[in-house]
């Protein structure tokens, strides 16, 4: 019945692009609503249908995995969610494996922010990924959360040096001298591993400048898919791997569920997106081929004249 | 007045009424959620202003100003509140007033005088509201901006100048020992020798052949002139690489939003 309904949407949207192929080559403009439309039907369609496409990890998706999966058991990793609702569709699928990642390999983790926006996604990712996958898990002892704290790139600066002269108490008002996971960290030289996820400012760009540069830290930035590009620069010397928008979350996805049993069963949003993200990509890449078609048609006419 | 936007506007109350009403029978309650009928206004709220600023799509609208200038209210009351919060109470106050510290239940750190300069500053940065002393105001943004340009200048000159052209410097031969080992391991794997020589040769090239369209000194001919064809071409490949990402990034967002209402409002899919 699934199939059925999706081999249906897709007919439907191979005839509309071939009409509309039709309509733009006798010379009429297409309202741009039309597209809207297009991508509505492709996007629902793709979802209600759950079209998904298998996985495979790239190298800089797989650099990171590799990276959380090599180091020691305790090791310090930061992961600071600096994103806001409007990028959680994309960034929070790799918030949320980051995490399961990092605790199933028992590391210590410590959360935080640098978006007052993303205080509240910052919980949710403890609330309903951390704290019932992992019931085990002790606060203070297998991770921390120090919550948000305003200043931005001020923010880096200090705790670049000390983390006690910026956050004088975690997320709860507990003083971090008496929080276990602080009693050997001073700064975040002191972590073995960052994951800035983000795609704005203050965000993985200024981890990279502020942290990562100066303090010799490792870094993985986990990016909207909007900044990606302007991020590919610092690999592989300044991040030692990154993932990009959704697909990078997807392929971390997949790679955690081809490496762990125990995720089968998981949420898994990013796998779901990618279905209606390539018939998205199809549909529009047919938009610029009709585009294209009916642009040099018109000039060759246009010539002829 | 005309019949329209009043009958228009009373199918979307009754549609909303009857979506909280059936959002609440069916919503899941425990001790820690919210009551079901609150929880039922809250989703069905939320997807009317999704359904408002999506209708922008077809043509501007009241709905679609409705939500607009919701957004744009309760986004500016959201930020001066964390900022009061965040900025004063939770980094000032702490650090100048003990007093003040136990009223707002924050922990004291202890007094450091010289947080007494950006207090002044933020009372003078306020100067802006007065109609003859807003003037006063710049020296407060001439310190924003002098120390921001300060902070910034040697982070960026060291890792986004120096390093990025630092990482430009790479071995074109990746691990090479011999043509005969070079065809030997042949693979096309993205971690073998093959990809990797190519990865750099694109990085030197791109860099190289991008620079020299940027350098307007010498007349674009000859030899000169393929590479900085070469290098559009290359600027060319980036912006579409740009272009495919933010396509993805947009289309992440529809899938959020499309996810929400037919899976939380209309419970269509899981």
């Amino acid at each position: 019945m699934t199939n059925i309904g999706l081999y249906f949407s897709i007919g439907i949207i191979v005839i509309g692009l071939l009409a509309i192929l039709r309509y733009s080559l006798k010379g009429k403009d297409i309202d741009r609503r039309i597209i809207f439309l297009f991508m509505f039907i492709t996007v629902a369609s793709s979802l209600l249908f759950k079209m998904e496409f298998p996985e495979k990890p790239t190298l800089i998706v797989k650099k990171v995995f590799n990276k959380i999966e090599n180091l020691p058991e305790g090791s310090r990793i930061l992961i600071s969610f600096d994103f806001d609702p409007a990028m959680k569709p994309e960034v929070m699928p790799m918030a949320n494996a980051f995490v399961r990642h990092c605790m199933v390999k028992k590391h210590k983790l410590y959360i935080m922010t640098l978006w007052a926006t993303g205080q509240a996604l910052m919980l949710e990712s403890i609330e309903e990924v951390l704290k019932p996958e992992f019931p085990d898990a002790v606060y203070g002892e297998d991770y921390t959360s120090l919550g948000f704290k305003a200043g931005g790139v001020g923010v880096l600066n200090v705790i670049i040096t000390d983390f006690r002269k910026m956050y004088a108490t975690d997320e709860h008002g507990t003083p971090l001298d008496e929080i276990p996971l602080f009693a050997e960290v001073t700064s975040a030289k002191d972590m073995d591993l960052i994951l800035p996820i983000g795609g704005g400012a203050p965000g993985p760009k200024e981890w990279i400048l502020f942290v990562g540069d100066p303090g010799k830290v490792p870094i993985a930035p986990g990016l909207a898919a909007v900044v990606a590009p302007l991020i590919y620069p610092y690999y592989p010397k300044q991040a030692i791997g990154l993932l990009g928008g959704v697909k990078g979350a997807a392929e971390y996805e997949s790679e955690l569920l081809r490496n762990y049993d125990q995720f089968k069963d998981m949420d898994t949003p990013a796998l779901s997106m990618m279905g209606p993200q390539t018939m998205a990509h199809i549909v529009i890449i047919a938009f610029i081929i009709i585009g294209n078609i009916t642009y040099f048609r018109k000039r060759r006419m246009n010539d002829n004249a | 007045m005309r019949k329209a936007p009043i009958i228009i506007t009373a199918v979307v109350a009754a549609l909303f009424v009857l979506s909280w009403l059936l959002k609440s029978n069916g919503a899941v309650v425990d001790e820690n959620s919210m009551s079901a009928i609150s929880q039922g206004f809250w989703i069905t709220l939320s997807a009317f202003l999704t359904l408002a600023v999506m209708s922008f799509l077809y043509q501007d609208n009241p709905f679609y100003k409705f939500a607009e200038h919701l957004y744009v209210g309760v986004s500016a009351a959201y930020w001066m509140c964390m900022g009061f919060w965040t900025t004063l109470v939770g980094n000032l106050v702490p650090r100048l007033s003990e007093g003040l510290s136990n009223w707002f239940e924050v922990p004291y750190v202890g007094f450091k005088p010289h947080f007494i300069i950006p207090l002044v500053f933020g009372f003078l940065l306020l100067m802006r509201l007065s109609p003859k002393g807003g003037w006063i105001s710049r020296w407060s943004l001439a310190f924003i901006v002098g120390t921001t340009a300060g902070l910034n200048l040697p982070r960026f000159l060291s890792s986004d100048f120096i390093s990025q052209i630092s990482a430009t410097f790479m071995p074109l031969l990746v691990n090479w020992q011999g043509i005969g080992s070079f065809f030997s391991d042949f693979s096309l794997s993205a971690s073998g020798q093959f990809i990797g020589i190519l990865s750099n040769l694109v990085v030197f090239l791109g860099v190289f052949c991008g620079i020299i369209y940027f350098f307007f000194s010498k007349e674009h001919k000859g030899a000169f002139g393929v590479a900085s064809r070469f290098g559009i071409w290359i600027l060319m490949i980036t912006f579409g690489a740009s272009f495919g990402y933010t396509v993805m990034g947009r289309i992440s967002l529809l899938v959020g939003r499309l996810t929400f209402i037919m899976g939380d409002w209309l419970g269509l899919i899981s």
